[in-house]
């Protein structure tokens, strides 16, 4: 008995151990920001100078207009992807999975692709691309959206095709047809609904992959929050670092959000 | 094969014709082969026969879920063969639990109605009414993992049956539940079909299942139809040894065939039409064609041992291996009485003997 007791005294001592190393990992970071952007790197001492700034939004948008800009355009870019993505990817597994699943492989190495490809070749290969894009469709940050979408196709993949694993897809679709279901009704009323919690983590990932990308857009010469914030680096270093933990804190908040959301619908 | 319609059909339903159905699946595998189905307004046709043998395949054509490659389906008198399911109107029931998890008994009870435009109170009224007609009125606010199999079964049951369908397509629904609630709710299946009177298509690999509720059933074989009869006809004149074989416990027991008669347990039995002709063939008898007395007796017969003697509740079963020169080595089983089963025990030596109207069919060895 005792024994027992000293044991799961042990594991648990152990779990608390584990849970505060990554707490660490992740918070003495942010901690870091925080003390650096409250630094008054003239007089000494500690100032909010930069977060009062960061928060007056007409002073923001005044006086660093490319940072607002940036925000705004991820924010664009973030539903732009998420949409996009769903609408191509949604449809296509869940067809993939009715009709053709013996492309699934395929499907599935081609989702995949995106993680072998460095950013950096993406670009090369998306440049000729853009140039067809900027023309038609003219020079709009959140046509980054279309890059983006293979860039978080890897992770929507695998989070859509757990969540198509775990519904019975054939029979429930069959059943909604049989009952006088039009595949546009069978999508939106049987399969998105039952594939809710897989779509939520499609979108977190894409969303926190859109609000942290970099490289594209910086190559392409658009203007992303992240862009901005490296921009705005060279000029002031504190508020762009305020920028990034700000950045941070918020994409926490919009995730959890977005998850508290998931789960109300379903209550 | 054709046949007439049952007069235990009713005037209610509506008529379906299958007519010389092929269906081919990649690899030239001929699921379907030329399948002829009558269905007449109101019929409880049951499809019976091992996996594979297309039956399936026919409701899921029957049902618009899969494109005939040759044939026509009529349906009151319309020609469906290529309309798409969801202008079918069917209702069906699947083998897989198949209700929508995220809604609850009553919202998928009305699915189907919503579908249609009908509104609220009607959705309402109907939605209960059929929910009544399974017997689950109480857990019409439940959701799919909050109900049992059996349960899940009949809200399925419900569903379909709630968009008043055409026909009624049941694929194998019960074969996921247990024993005694599979009994149940087959017995509630056909109550439930003769109150509503749809034209209903019901397959399944059980033979007791298909015996029990059907007013014909159909043996297929190889996607073709050997046998389209009532269940009585079926067991007692199968038309075909496959039937014979598939329908019923059978003996199989080496025989000689001369003169349209087949000599076997040491006696002689009159053969089916169809059967083989003259020479050693195989004979098929049921249990209950064959006699068994201990040895001394008096009666004449097969000489074999006693092998098992069980009790199965209303009826006994003697297992015996035979002796004689025709088949020895063979296993017999024979239908007893059982208050019978008492008399014979393990390594007792036994006498065989067929009752005149044993064979049902002979194939050649």
């Amino acid at each position: 008995m005792s024994t027992r007791h000293t044991e799961r005294r042990k594991r648990a001592t152990l779990r608390w151990i584990v849970i505060g190393l990554t707490l660490a990992f992740f918070l003495v970071p942010l901690y870091g920001m925080l003390e650096f952007t409250t630094r008054d790197l003239i007089n000494g001492g500690r100032t909010g100078r930069v977060w009062t700034t960061l928060f007056d939004v007409s002073a923001v948008t005044e006086r660093y207009p490319a940072l607002a800009e940036g925000f705004l355009a991820s924010m664009a870019l973030a539903v732009f992807t998420v949409v996009v993505m769903l609408l191509l990817l949604v449809p296509t597994m869940t067809w993939v999975r009715l009709r053709l699943p013996r492309l699934t492989r395929t499907v599935e190495f081609i989702c995949l692709l995106p993680l072998t490809v460095p950013a950096i070749v993406l670009v090369v290969g998306l440049t000729p691309v853009y140039a067809w894009v900027t023309y038609l469709l003219g020079e709009g940050t959140v046509w980054l959206g279309l890059a983006y979408v293979i860039l978080v196709l890897p992770y929507a993949y695998r989070s859509l095709d757990a969540g198509l694993r775990a519904i019975d897809v054939k029979t429930l679709s069959e059943a909604a047809r049989s009952l006088g279901a039009s595949w546009l009704r069978v999508m939106w009323q049987i399969v998105l609904p039952n594939l809710r919690t897989a779509v939520l983590s499609a979108s977190f990932l894409s969303v926190a992959l859109v609000l942290g990308e970099f490289t594209i857009a910086n190559l392409f010469s658009r203007k992303n929050l992240q862009v901005a914030m490296f921009e705005l680096g060279k000029s002031d270093g504190q508020l762009s670092v305020a920028v990034g933990l700000a950045s941070l804190v918020f994409a926490f908040v919009v995730l959890f959000a977005m998850s508290f959301v998931g789960r109300k619908e379903k209550s | 094969m054709t046949a007439t319609p049952s007069p235990a059909a009713t005037a209610r339903g509506t008529e379906v014709r299958l007519t010389d159905l092929t269906r081919v699946y990649a690899g030239s595998v001929r699921a379907l082969d030329g399948f002829t189905l009558h269905m007449a307004p109101g019929e409880f046709i049951a499809l019976l026969g091992p996996s594979g043998c297309g039956k399936t395949t026919a409701l899921r054509l029957l049902a618009g879920l899969e494109d005939a490659d040759g044939g026509t389906i009529e349906v009151g008198g319309r020609d469906v063969t290529s309309i798409p399911t969801n202008k079918r109107d069917m209702g069906m029931v699947f083998q897989a639990y198949s209700l929508f998890p995220h809604m609850t008994a009553r919202q998928n009870v009305e699915f189907g109605l919503q579908l249609r435009r009908q509104d609220k109170p009607t959705r309402h009224t109907r939605a209960a009414q059929m929910l009544e007609l399974v017997g689950l009125s109480k857990q019409a606010d439940r959701f799919a993992h909050q109900m049992s199999g059996g349960q899940q079964q009949r809200v399925a049951l419900a569903r379909a049956l709630a968009i008043e369908p055409q026909v009624l397509l049941l694929d194998e629904p019960l074969s996921a539940l247990d024993a005694k609630v599979r009994t149940q709710l087959r017995d509630e299946i056909r109550r439930i079909q003769l109150e509503v009177g749809t034209t209903t298509l019901f397959v399944t690999h059980d033979q007791e299942e298909a015996l029990a509720v059907a007013d014909r059933v159909g043996v297929m074989n190889a996607g073709r139809l050997e046998q389209l009869a009532s269940p009585a006809e079926l067991y007692k004149n199968p038309a075909t040894p496959f039937v014979a074989d598939f329908v019923g416990l059978t003996n199989r027991l080496r025989c000689t065939v001369s003169d349209g008669r087949a000599r076997v347990l040491g006696g002689a039995v009159p053969l089916l039409s169809g059967s083989a002709g003259d020479g050693p063939a195989i004979v098929l008898v049921r249990p209950e064609g064959v006699t068994i007395a201990p040895v001394g007796a008096g009666s004449g017969g097969a000489p074999a041992a006693v092998v098992s003697a069980s009790f199965l509740g209303a009826s006994g079963k003697i297992v015996a291996r035979l002796e004689s020169s025709e088949g020895v080595g063979e296993l017999v089983s024979v239908q007893v009485d059982n208050t019978d089963v008492t008399a014979y025990s393990p390594g007792q030596q036994v006498l065989l003997a067929p009752r005149g109207d044993a064979a049902l069919a002979v194939s050649a060895s």
